[in-house]
């Protein structure tokens, strides 16, 4: 038998229900992974208790002759944006810090409903704002990865969803939950070598994730395969009334409708990506992607995005402007840190409370987005890039009127060194170049593991769907699984 | 558009974030930079365009008239409305003394 | 016009008036959440998770709030906004838990419609007067603070947060105190004909922003004006305005200039102040809500909002008055609050039934006994009035026999009493209680013979030309007849005899 921890989402819930191990072997294999893997910090806290109970209930079941959930035996990393009741919940932040919800996000709860258990609370950027996992407040994440230089340089796990990517691709948990706002599931995937998907704008219920951009934030799997992610996808999608935005539409069996034929199926590949300061690296991997979807049968057709140019700095202000009110609730009256120094107001409070709790970015963004909506200039800024917004969408109805599904590269370089990027600002935005105009238009798209660098590290191929066709992104992502035979893993170091 | 220090200031009290003088030193370059690369969406010509109002189309979904309709919506618990509280009191948030 | 002026030493002022009311719309549960809307529950003991704005809390509209928003547009004849939207407006208070309010700023519900406040000279309405409103939006209500009970601290109560208000905006067309007491007054006749606000003022089912400003008379200009919050009564309304515009007036004739800010009223004193707490408030950064959809309403849901709406006040009056026959003076008594007309209208059916005649044939009886008669008898008893005993049945059977001729009026307020105060049904009542008129001519005939053979000389008086001594023959028949006799029966049989 090979180690547990080896395993994936599909060969666990397999394996528990064919009796081959118990769900409780499971959870306590990644329980003393992730126990010995502090170095990572890739959790906030850690909850073996939880992943133990939950284990124990699946083989419960079993043993009584149950029906077993989707998810059955599978112990996962919930991404600390998810509210979960009980256990303390901070989007990594101070702010929030010792925050104990009284209610489970419908995300997670669907994840435990099908049978899963949680590990822990993994880390992330703070609010998830970054794309490096260095604004939390708990810490950096370390990626397992290292360059091949022999340097031993701690590289960045991407961001935000950086705990889930590192604990996923340490093997520290078979899968984890992630969001995506702006490129925060797919980016740290192809910067740790794993998948993962970001579905389509209210396929998953937003209900009980910390906000950080109400309008962009989707959640989404990582995990190590294809079918995995689309497994995963399948018990956490679905409609939910409490979610506005919530898609009302029945969740497809993407897992057993997965298929890597693209006979018949168009590809494009938008012109517009290929930009000043995209590594030879990624360009050379993206070749390799175009020529494994052909071999998958698909035809390749070039398409235009125009507008690509201009989704980053659309981000950059309805993200901010979006954040800058999500954020006004963390004021120190009904939950988290209060700071109120001697003899202050109220407002006083609400000032000091939110200056010791927000880190850098965090601050930078609120006021950027308390700027754009000012008086005098939210037509200049919000509804100007609102506007570019709808282009961009028009862009995508245009190139889906053509081809079935996009390939483009998932960042324009591999992972950089912790530290490399944290005085920049407008740097570190660029990683998300590639990521931002899928989240603006609200399409579904995945991020899977391409190959390795010259350096050894990671790369990752992007896939772009139409609206509500996740089952095309997921074919064409496993049409490239197959095909890059990416078997390669990080060297435990940690 | 550049925005000066005291602008900066401005807008750190209005999303109610107190800055120090240190911090602008650094705060006010950074955003000013930013400022100036998201201005380039002025190029685009939008003079024909709606803004997004929907990210998927489709309507606003209205819910009946129910109290408590559901436990994760309705009230009467304010055992867990209080439950992370730093001040609560009698049944009450307490805040410092507001002068209105 | 109305020609309220404020006389400074310079010359003649002119003010303009225009009101913000918001009003709680009637809903069960909140307007984002399923927490109930009940009045003066436990502190914080209807506030869902949504209402407190723990992390990651989504709103959901609930359809009611928007149905009663619609129908009270519709009762103003406003422009109803099949598209509209609702946007953040950002701020930090200790009431408002998300750090934003959702309202409608770029996209209400409701345009512009209109209402009429009727002509009332003594207050200084010379004519009807068309007030326009400008918009109707929807939004949620604040918590609530409270100040006096821990040396401090403040306390916050989020039972009211999130509770739905409709904002109904008027057009400064108002020029006068009166008038802005007349405009509330009418609209919350409308609110309450509709059923889309109970407008409880006591309660704080309807407070109103009262925006101010002065000007010379004919000055083309507006001034700048002052926004007064949260006045919840009509005569602090009017209290409000007399004291703002009077403080204006004071201040431009000294030199000085109005600042454009928010004051608040003091009830205790009529006065007005300035607001500190709110001094940063000008910069809301309104943007649409990104958790919520653009709201569109579909002509089915219109149609049955239309189709609910009850007959509105205007309407109403005009009926009263045409087809009723009412005067204007008791068509307007009768429709300004709806448990009178609600009452009226009740007993209006049941006695027309009872005496099978039409509704107009009975309506002036029946008003008179609803307006005066009624409530007298009512007051006169105080507390030994039992009102579960005021039944439209007991009422009706009164005015049937009154207008049958079987009982007086007096007899009717007797019986009323009676009823009032033990329940008894009137027939029974008139019957035990000997409290009905003699209509038998024969025996009414037999004592007017007795009282003309008492008083031959008078009877010679009568038939000599003094007329006035008609008077003298019913009184003495009515007197002999212990006041049972009908007076028609007498009155006839009496002009009979005396040829
Ligand atoms: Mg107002
Ligand atoms: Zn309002």
């Amino acid at each position: 038998m090979t180690s547990l921890t080896n395993l994936g989402v599909k060969a666990i819930a397999d394996g528990v229900a064919g009796g081959e191990f118990t769900a409780v072997e499971v959870a306590e294999a990644f329980n003393a992974n992730v126990a010995a893997a502090a170095a990572l910090n890739a959790f906030i806290v850690t909850t073996p208790e939880h992943a133990i109970a939950a284990a124990e209930r699946v083989d419960a079941d079993r043993a009584a002759g149950k029906a077993l959930g989707l998810m059955a035996g599978v112990p996962i990393g919930m991404k600390d944006l998810f509210a979960t009741k009980g256990v303390q919940t901070t989007a990594a932040s101070h702010i929030l810090e010792g925050f104990v919800p009284q209610y489970e996000s419908t995300v997670s709860q669907k994840l435990w409903d099908a049978g899963a258990g949680m590990l822990g609370k993994l880390n992330l950027d703070q609010f998830a704002m970054g794309s490096s996992n260095e604004t939390s407040y708990f810490g950096d994440v370390a990626n397992p990865w290292r360059r091949n230089d022999g340097g031993n340089a701690k590289l960045a796990p991407g961001g935000s969803s950086g705990g889930s990517s590192a604990a996923v691709a340490a093997r520290l948990a078979p899968a984890a939950t992630g969001t995506d706002t702006g490129g925060s599931i797919r980016q740290p995937a192809a910067f740790t070598g794993i998948s993962g998907i970001k579905p389509t704008y209210g396929r998953c219920s937003r209900w009980g994730i910390v906000a950080f951009a109400s309008s962009l934030d989707q959640a989404g799997p990582m995990a190590r395969s294809v079918e995995d992610c689309a497994i995963m996808l399948e018990a956490m999608a679905g409609f939910d009334p409490k979610d506005s935005t919530s898609l009302d539409m029945p969740v497809p069996n993407w897992s057993t409708a997965l298929n890597g034929d693209l006979r018949g199926k168009k590809v494009g590949i938008p012109r517009e990506y290929r930009m000043d300061g995209t590594d030879a690296d990624i360009l050379k991997s993206w070749e390799d992607g175009i020529a494994w979807l052909k071999d998958a049968g698909a035809e390749v057709v070039d398409i235009s995005l125009p507008h690509t140019k201009y989704a980053l700095p659309a981000y950059y202000i309805v993200a901010p402007a979006e954040a800058s009110s999500n954020l006004a609730r963390y004021d120190g009256v009904r939950y988290g840190l209060r700071d109120l120094p001697e003899g202050a107001g109220l407002q006083d409070m609400y000032a000091a409370t939110r200056a010791a709790g927000f880190g850098d970015e965090v601050k930078r963004r609120i006021l950027i987005g308390t700027y754009v909506l000012s008086a005098g200039f939210y037509d200049a800024y919000y509804t100007q890039a609102m506007k570019v917004r709808t282009l961009i969408q028009r862009d995508f109805d245009a190139a889906f009127a053509q081809v079935d599904v996009i390939l483009a590269p998932t960042t324009p370089t591999a992972a950089f060194g912790l530290g490399e990027n944290v005085d920049d600002p407008l740097a570190m935005y660029l990683n998300d170049v590639f990521a931002v105009p899928a989240s603006l238009a609200g399409l579904p798209a995945m991020s899977v593991p391409a190959g390795l660098n010259s350096q050894g590290l990671p790369l990752g191929l992007q896939l772009i769907g139409n609206r509500f066709d996740e089952q095309g992104v997921l074919n064409a992502g496993l049409a490239i699984e197959s095909r890059a035979g990416f078997t390669a893993q990080p060297e435990k170091w940690w | 558009m550049s925005v000066t220090r005291e602008q900066v200031a401005k807008i750190a009290a209005l999303a109610r974030i107190n800055v120090d003088e240190k911090d602008l030193d650094h705060m006010v370059p950074e955003f000013n930079n930013i400022l100036a690369w998201v201005e380039q969406l002025g190029e685009v010509d939008t003079s024909a365009v709606e803004p997004m109002t929907a990210v998927i189309p489709m309507p606003q979904r209205l819910r009946d008239d129910v109290v408590d309709a559901d436990p994760l919506t309705g009230g009467g618990k304010r055992d867990a409305i209080l439950a992370n509280a730093p001040a609560a009191e009698h049944g009450f948030f307490g805040v410092p003394k507001v002068i209105e | 016009m109305s020609n309220y002026r404020i006389q400074g030493a310079t010359g003649e002022w002119e003010i303009v008036v225009g009101l913000e009311v918001h009003a709680q719309v009637t809903s069960h549960a909140k307007l984002f959440s399923s927490a109930s809307t009940a009045f003066g529950a436990e502190p914080n003991s209807q506030v869902s998770l949504i209402d407190a704005a723990m992390p990651g809390m989504l709103p959901v509209p609930n359809r009611e709030c928007i149905r009663q928003a619609v129908r009270t547009g519709m009762a103003i004849e406003a422009q109803i906004n099949k598209w509209s939207r609702f946007d953040r407006k950002n701020y930090f208070y200790a009431d408002l838990p998300q750090g934003y309010q959702i309202s409608q700023l770029y996209h209400p519900i409701v345009g512009k419609g209109a209402l009429t406040i009727e002509a009332d000279e003594k207050a200084g309405i010379p004519v009807d007067k068309v007030i326009g409103v400008e918009r109707i939006h929807v939004e949620q209500d604040a918590g609530k603070l409270m100040h006096d009970q821990h040396p401090t601290m403040s306390y916050v109560d989020l039972n009211r947060t999130g509770v739905a208000l409709m904002e109904i905006v008027s057009d400064p067309d108002m020029t006068s105190p009166a008038e802005a007491g007349a405009y509330i007054r009418k609209l919350r006749a409308i609110l309450r004909y509709v059923g889309s606000c109970d407008g409880n003022m006591e309660e704080g089912s309807m407070r109103a922003d009262v925006n101010v400003s002065v000007r010379k008379v004919g000055d083309p200009n507006l001034g700048t004006r002052t926004e007064t919050k949260n006045v919840n009564s009509v005569r602090f309304v009017m209290q409000a305005i007399e004291h703002e515009a009077q403080r204006q007036v004071d201040v431009l004739e000294d030199g000085g200039k109005i600042v454009q800010e928010t004051r608040l009223f003091d009830p205790g004193t009529g006065t007005t102040r300035s607001m500190r707490s709110k001094e940063d408030a000008h910069d809301y950064r309104y943007f649409p809500d990104p958790d919520l959809l653009p709201l569109e309403l579909d002509d089915a849901f219109l149609e049955e909002c239309r189709a609910s709406l009850p007959e509105l006040p205007d309407a109403k009056r005009a009926r009263y008055t045409g087809e009723l026959g009412l005067t204007d003076y008791n068509a307007r008594e009768l429709t300004a609050e709806v448990e009178t007309f609600a009452r009226f209208e009740t007993l209006l059916a049941a006695t027309a039934q009872a005496i099978g005649k039409s509704e107009a044939k009975v309506a002036t009886q029946v008003a008179n006994w609803s307006l005066s008669v009624a409530p007298g008898v009512m007051k006169a008893l105080g507390d030994e009035a039992d009102p579960a005993h005021a039944t439209a049945q007991a009422q009706a059977a009164i005015l049937t026999m009154q207008d049958a001729g079987e009982i007086s009026g007096g007899q009717a307020k007797e019986i009323y009493e009676i009823v009032l105060k033990t329940g008894r049904a009137p027939d029974e009542i008139a019957d035990t209680e000997g409290l009905k008129q003699q209509s038998d001519t024969g025996a009414i005939e037999a004592v007017i013979d007795d009282v003309l053979a008492a008083n031959p000389d008078k009877v010679e008086e009568y038939r000599g030309g003094k007329d006035k001594l008609f008077g003298f023959f019913v009184g003495q028949t009515m007197k002999a007849m212990q006041g049972k006799g009908n007076p028609a029966v007498v009155n006839q049989i009496l002009k009979a005899k005396l040829g």
